[in-house]
This record gives structure tokens, sequence and C-alpha cells, in this order.
């Protein structure tokens, strides 16, 4: 299953016009300066916002079409949505969390230990560290059995050792997924490792001179000056 | 003293409590969530109780409860009966009564709960209702139970409503602030005073339990 993508929206500060796919066991990295419309556009994908016009398709299935008034409301796409920041269920331990909405609980015990979190299904959200609770939320995304794995800079409040181990994991992960994944990121080394393809969104467009740019760091350029306040973006490791 | 005083009252609230919090979650969840035309009319009306004197919601509940009102005819209809001077009545009364401290409390705690744990419950596949129950109340607890204890509170506490809707009727309708009252009006102090004091200590546990609840929030 694939899925292709137009979306147009008006935003405060520019219009979000864009146009994308991903084919299935693709990873397809979205790249491109903080508050540039990534997360409008996952947003939209996972039906939580609609866009003004435009369409989603996944395989034969139209999740949003604007001139036929289709909106698949986001329970029924069935899709794993890893957020930016942490939104497991404070109410509930790990293990819990990752059952939430499995489809096979059993699976459950084989994700954890995959992602070496299987010591820790009794502790709450709040009693471990923040790689462990987005490793859990992966978990939580996957036990779903989702046909589309949305993941919105998950690592991005990470310390820069468990980022780039989990990086990896996912790396690992994703040859065994049979699912499109679709990464959100401002991190330009994350983005160049993980990717089968980059799509670089500058202000709600796609820009493929962007990464360019942003390597070579022409400061004249006002893109790459607002870049200039993001974390460094560092290529080497 | 006057046991039955005092069973009226506490059946009357804790009957009140359990009814109310049924009836407020859908209210508060609705003032919590969702944006509708004529709202803060809507909600400025469900608090009014709150702001007017308790005679006064009397004098509207006799009008609409009594044989010519409303819901009063409704009732005769439905069981032959009058609703004015019954517990029935005086329970609708107390219900009326306390609803602004049933739905301020829970809409409160609903309104806190991060929009990112339900869009998150959402895209996991869970509906909407599915979310109130598995999301939003295991999430509000302690927003519930304050109100759930205002709530027993204030119907402990009501007076002037009551003794209008539901007069004296020992066993039926008159509550242990009845009695009080009274036991003081044939200075009977000794009766006055020793269903006073029984207030005291159930008062004073339960706001101590809204403090814990309080506190453990805050964490």
């Amino acid at each position: 299953m694939s899925i292709a993508v137009s979306l147009k929206k008006k935003l405060k500060y520019f219009d979000l016009d864009i146009s994308f796919s991903c084919a299935k066991k693709n990873m397809v990295v979205m790249i491109g300066p903080s508050g540039g419309g990534k997360t409008t556009i996952i947003r939209m994908l996972a039906g939580l916002e609609k866009p003004k016009e435009g369409k989603i398709v996944f395989g034969d299935e139209v999740w949003f079409d604007s001139l036929r008034h289709v909106n698949v409301p986001p329970q029924k796409r069935r899709l794993g949505y890893v957020f930016q920041d942490y939104t497991l269920f404070p109410h509930l331990n790990l293990y819990e969390n990752a059952t939430f909405a499995a489809v096979d609980k059993k699976e459950v015990d084989e994700l954890f230990e995959l992602f070496k979190i299987g010591h820790l299904k009794k502790r709450r959200p709040q009693m471990v560290s923040g790689g462990e609770r987005q490793r859990c939320a992966i978990c939580q995304a996957l036990a779903r059995h989702p046909r589309i794995l949305l993941l919105d800079e998950p690592f991005s409040a990470l310390d820069a050792i468990t980022r780039r181990g989990l990086r990896e994991e996912l790396k690992s992960l994703k040859g065994r997924m049979s699912f499109p994944i679709i990464y959100v990121t401002h991190d330009i080394t994350e983005a160049l490792y993980l990717a089968d393809e980059l799509l670089p969104v500058v202000d709600g467009k796609i820009d493929n001179q962007w990464l360019q740019r942003m390597i070579t760091r022409e400061p004249s350029q006002e893109v790459a000056l607002r870049a200039a306040r993001e974390p460094r973006l560092t290529l080497v490791y | 003293m006057d046991f039955l005083a005092l069973y009226v009252t506490l059946k009357l609230a804790l009957i009140t409590t359990v009814l109310l919090m049924v009836i407020a979650a859908p209210v508060a969840y609705a003032l919590a969530y969702y944006r509708f035309a004529g709202k803060s009319f809507l909600e400025a009306l469900i608090y009014l109780p709150m702001a007017l004197p308790p005679t006064v919601i009397g004098f509207y509940l006799i009008i609409i409860m009594g044989p010519k009102g409303f819901v009063g005819k409704t009732w005769e209809m439905l069981t032959g009966g009058s609703l004015l001077f019954t517990f029935i009545g005086i329970t609708v009364a107390s219900i009326i009564y306390s609803i602004p401290f049933a739905v301020q409390p829970m809409k409160a705690a609903f309104a806190k709960i991060d929009r990112r744990l339900l869009e998150s419950a959402y895209v996991l596949g869970l509906s909407r209702r599915a979310a109130f129950f598995r999301v939003i109340i295991p999430n509000s607890v302690n927003g519930i139970a304050a109100a759930a204890i205002l709530v027993f509170l204030h119907s402990i506490g009501a007076f002037g409503v009551l003794l209008m809707v539901g007069g004296s009727i020992p066993g039926e309708t008159k509550v242990a602030s009845i009695a009080i009252y009274e036991a003081v009006e044939m200075m009977n102090y000794e009766v006055a005073g020793m269903i006073a004091l029984s207030f005291i200590p159930i008062s004073y546990a339960f706001l101590l339990l809204i403090n814990k609840l309080n506190e453990r929030t805050r964490i």
C-alpha cells in the first residue's frame, strides 16, 4: 500500500501547498526549519486537522477529498502516530499503554523485548526516561498493526546518545516493516541517516534547494538565517 | 437527638451526589470540549443557582413543581401524587440547588486534560465515547471526587430551598438543618446543639479530603 497526498491550506504565516507520495517499505523524511508546516502536514494525514483543499489517498482508500467531501476520521485510518512529545497515558503503566489498542497482546511482549523496555512494564510513564517513553510510544503505535507509520520528531527531546541509539533501532526496524513510514525532523544528520527519500519542506512548500543551501550555508539566504536559530546541525558524529 | 432528621439529610445528600454526578458529567464534558452558539449563556444559566438566594430558587421550584406547574402536573399525571412535600420533591430541589458545584469542578478537570492525549486516543481508534471513559474519566478522578464532595457538603447544608419545597415532615422531608431551626424555635437548645455538633466532624473530614485531593492534583 502506498499513500498519495496533495494538500492546501492557508496558515497564519504562509500558505501550505504540497504534494508527495510514499510507497510501501519506504521512508520519506520530511525535513525543514521549525514552523514550516511539517507537523501540520502530519496532522492532516492523521485526520486531526482538515486541509482546505486536496486529496489523501491510501492504496485504493480515499481518506480525504475536498471535492467529494470525504474526510475519514482518525479512528478509521488505522495508522500509527508517534507525537513530538510524550503522549502516553499517565494513568496507565507502560505495558497497559502499549496494549491500549493492541491487536494481539502477545506481540507487545515481543515489541518490549525488541525495544529493550521489557523490565519497565509496570512503571508509569512519568517514572521512566524520555527515551524509554518514546520507545513505548513506538510499541504502542506498532501494536495496533498500523497501515502507515507517522513519526513527528519522535526523538527531538532526547539527548544525543539516546537519540543515536533509537535512530539505529528504528532503521533496523524499518527493514522488517512493510508499510510506508513518514518521518519528520529538523535534524539533517537524522534525515540523511534514515531517509529513502528526502522531502524538504520550507514555509509549507517543497523546496529542493533547501538542503543544499543548509549544507553550504549561504548567509545571505533568509531561510538559512532562520535555520541558524535552530540547534546546530552537525553532519559529523 | 433527632436521628431521623440526620438520616434523611445523609440519604438526601448521598442520592443527590450520585444522581448529580451522572447528570453533570456529560454537561461538563460539553462545556469543556464543544463550542456552540449561546454556550456562555447556557453556562451562566447552569451556575445561576449558586448566585440566587435559596428562597428564590425555592419559590420558582414551588411554582414549577406545584399542582399547576408544568413539572408538577406531569408528575401527578404519571404517579397520581404531588411532588411538593415529598422526598422525591426535595431530591429534585437539592439537585438543582447543587448543580453548579458539580459542573464547575468537573469542567475544570476535563478541560485540564492534555488535548494531545485525546488525539492520541482517536488515532489509536477510540471513539469519542470510548475516549471519555478510558482517557478523560481516569485522568480526572481527583476533579470528579472534589465535585462529589462539594455537592455532598452543599446538600447537607441546604435549608431554605428544602423548607419551601418540602416543608418539615419527619422521616420524609425534615432534614437536620430544618430540625435544628425548629428545635431552636422551641427553645430546645440541647437537641439543636447535638445535631449541630454532629455536622462538624463530617464537614471537617470531607474538607480535609478535598485538600488532600487538590494536593495530589498539583503533583
